[in-house]
């Protein structure tokens, strides 16, 4: 089994959200960059393939130089080989664009995407991707198993979830549930080490033009102060909630 | 021409989110001077779509379609917006719109903006807001292509009545393979789900333990709402996954969010911060929700709930 797992290359989610140039870019200034949490899960249970069922596996961005120190976590944290092609993700399409490209000549079984990234939040990738690449897909992953070539996927619904059969190729968007947050790793001195001497390929990109642009940023209106009441007088709630929010 | 609009029904009913969708697509189709066209699949009586300013409506039954298909829903949902040589095409934030509408987007060669809480700003070029950074902020995005698709967030347009005709002609697209099938829905019923809650109510840390949580759940069925959990709170086996909310959970867009004994870090926040109004209960006056609540009440949270339910029985019996 070969599995890609695509990395979109994050802030971390404590980060201050600020832009620049008349709020036109993100304002990078300060900010530390993580693997997409979503994608932290989908290579955890990508590293469970590899172990216990003999998969190989790669990661791969679309992005700048310096997304690479995020591709090296996930080498540390145990994938095989790394894959970046160099190019600004613009937009959803033109990064699905992109990974089709590798999915193609690469001749992936399965790729392991997440349900959304937590910057821009599009969850366009993967459902692209697998569009592009007809094949399966299956979003808000919450569980994965394989079986020669019958694959058993859990999605998350509104109100409960659904068991699927599919089978390969395949692309699923992941999220928490494809392994629980205590079996994340983090990476170790020996992983780190080894690391560095994984491949990381440098791909230059396919032609594909954004169909969307982003034309400027905003700031949330800023709140104004909580209303506080009285922990003995609870009636004031229900009134506020009633008569000021009118929510109820 | 006219804008198309996918209606989700369940069990032949229109989810609230349908007719949200539909009143956005009015607005849409307004601006550009159009007609509204909703596609719908297996759903009944359609003539509710007139009210919200829906003039045509091509109906999909079929039997093989009973369960969501991903594959097949966005490829008939393409279908429609080219039989209606459709520009603009708007789909809800479900879990199944988010799921279709990369496909869709892709069948129609469309640009696709997801999480979009304004009607366009302008139309040529199109133009909305979206949310980004979840909730951190808000993205202008142009959409550059012939066709545009469009994902409305949760709750961000409402419902605006209107009068048209919703003439049902049936439709009969062709149906592609599956590639995914159904084996198994485990669904709650009769439990009202985060995605359509009106009203949230959610515990934190600060309840100590699931033994906690009968006080939550009964404000919760006070109020007709669902009941949510801080990440920590699942990540303990307190309460299942699917109540999780926040940055790396479930989005809640509610009315009214109502948080117990949570703190208010900034990745809960961002997942509920689209809620309308929001109420915090916290022993702890420097916890940070109070900055980011409407209305806040210090206190032991295994006082104040029991007496919130009681006020709220009274409100309800005296409604
Ligand atoms: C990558 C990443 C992603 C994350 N994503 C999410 C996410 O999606 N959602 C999420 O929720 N968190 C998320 N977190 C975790 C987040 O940082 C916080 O740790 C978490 O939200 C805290 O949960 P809590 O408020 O329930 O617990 P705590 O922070 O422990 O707060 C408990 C609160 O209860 C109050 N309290 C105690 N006793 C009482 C009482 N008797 N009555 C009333 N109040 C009382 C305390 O004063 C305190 O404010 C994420 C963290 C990381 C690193
Ligand atoms: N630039 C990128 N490089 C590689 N994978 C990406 C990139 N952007 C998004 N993805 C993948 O697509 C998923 C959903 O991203 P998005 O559609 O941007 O919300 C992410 O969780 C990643 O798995």
């Amino acid at each position: 089994m070969k599995i890609l797992v695509c990395i979109s290359h994050v802030p971390d989610t404590t980060s201050k959200i600020n832009f620049t140039e008349g709020d036109t870019k993100f304002d990078t200034n300060g900010v530390q960059f993580v693997i997409n949490p979503n994608d932290e899960f989908g290579l955890t249970r990508a590293m469970w393939f590899k172990e216990k069922q003999g998969a190989t596996v790669d990661v791969v961005n679309v992005g700048g130089p310096e997304t690479e120190p995020t591709l090296r976590k996930a080498l540390a944290i145990g994938a095989d080989s790394a894959i970046r092609v160099n190019t600004e993700p613009t937009d959803g399409f033109v990064v699905a664009k992109q990974l089709a490209k590798v999915v193609q000549d690469g001749g992936y079984d399965l790729v392991i995407a997440g349900r959304e990234s937590i910057d821009y939040n599009g969850g366009m990738v993967p459902g692209m991707l697998a569009r592009l690449s007809n094949a399966n897909f299956v979003n808000t992953c919450i569980g994965l198993e394989v079986e020669g070539t019958a694959v058993t996927a859990v999605r998350e619904i509104d109100g409960g979830k659904e068991t699927v059969s599919t089978s390969f190729p395949l692309v699923i968007g992941g999220q928490k549930g494809l392994v629980e947050e205590s079996d994340l790793r983090i990476p170790n001195m020996r992983g780190i080490m080894m690391a560095r001497k994984k491949p990381l390929t440098v791909l230059e990109p396919v032609e594909a033009s954004a169909e969307t642009a982003s034309v400027k940023f905003e700031k949330p209106a800023p709140k104004g102060a909580v209303t506080l009441i009285d922990p003995d007088n609870v009636e004031e709630l229900v009134n506020l909630l009633h008569n000021e929010a009118k929510v109820i | 021409m006219s804008v198309l609009v996918y209606t989700e029904s369940e069990q032949g009913t229109f989810k609230k989110v349908a007719l949200e969708v539909a009143s956005y697509a009015k607005a849409v189709a307004n601006q550009m001077g159009t007609t509204v066209t909703a596609v719908t699949i297996n759903a009944e009586d359609t003539s509710i779509l007139g009210t919200y300013g829906v003039d045509k409506v091509l109906k999909v039954s079929d039997s093989q379609l009973e369960k969501f298909n991903a594959n097949a829903y966005a490829s008939i949902i393409a279908q429609a917006a080219q039989k209606e040589g459709s520009q603009v095409v708007i789909v809800s934030s479900s879990s199944d719109s988010k799921y279709l509408a990369p496909l869709l987007a892709v069948d129609l060669n469309a640009g696709y903006a997801s999480n979009v809480v304004e009607a366009p700003t302008s139309t040529a070029p199109f133009t909305v807001k979206r949310t980004a950074f979840t909730n951190k902020a808000f993205n202008m995005t142009t959409i550059n292509t012939d066709v545009k698709l469009v994902a409305l967030s949760k709750n961000a347009f409402g419902l605006v009545e209107n009068s048209a005709a919703a003439a049902a002609e049936d439709f009969t697209p062709s149906i592609p393979e599956f590639g995914v099938n159904v084996q198994s829905v485990d669904k709650v019923t009769g439990k009202v789900t985060i995605a359509d809650a009106e009203i949230v109510v959610s515990g934190g840390r600060g309840l100590k333990g699931p033994e906690n949580w009968g006080m939550v759940e009964e404000l919760a069925d006070v109020l007709g709402a669902a009941t949510a959990c801080s990440k920590p709170v699942s990540d303990l086996g307190w309460r299942p996954h699917s109540e999780h909310v926040g940055q790396t959970g479930k989005p809640v867009a509610a009315n009214l969010y109502i948080a117990i004994g949570i703190s208010g870090a900034i990745q809960h926040l961002a997942g509920i911060n689209a809620s309308k109004v929001k109420v915090v209960i916290n022993t702890d006056p420097e916890a940070p929700f109070f900055k980011a609540a409407d209305y806040g009440i210090v206190g032991d949270a295994f006082e104040v709930v029991p007496k919130l339910i009681e006020k709220l029985k009274t409100f309800k019996a005296q409604q």
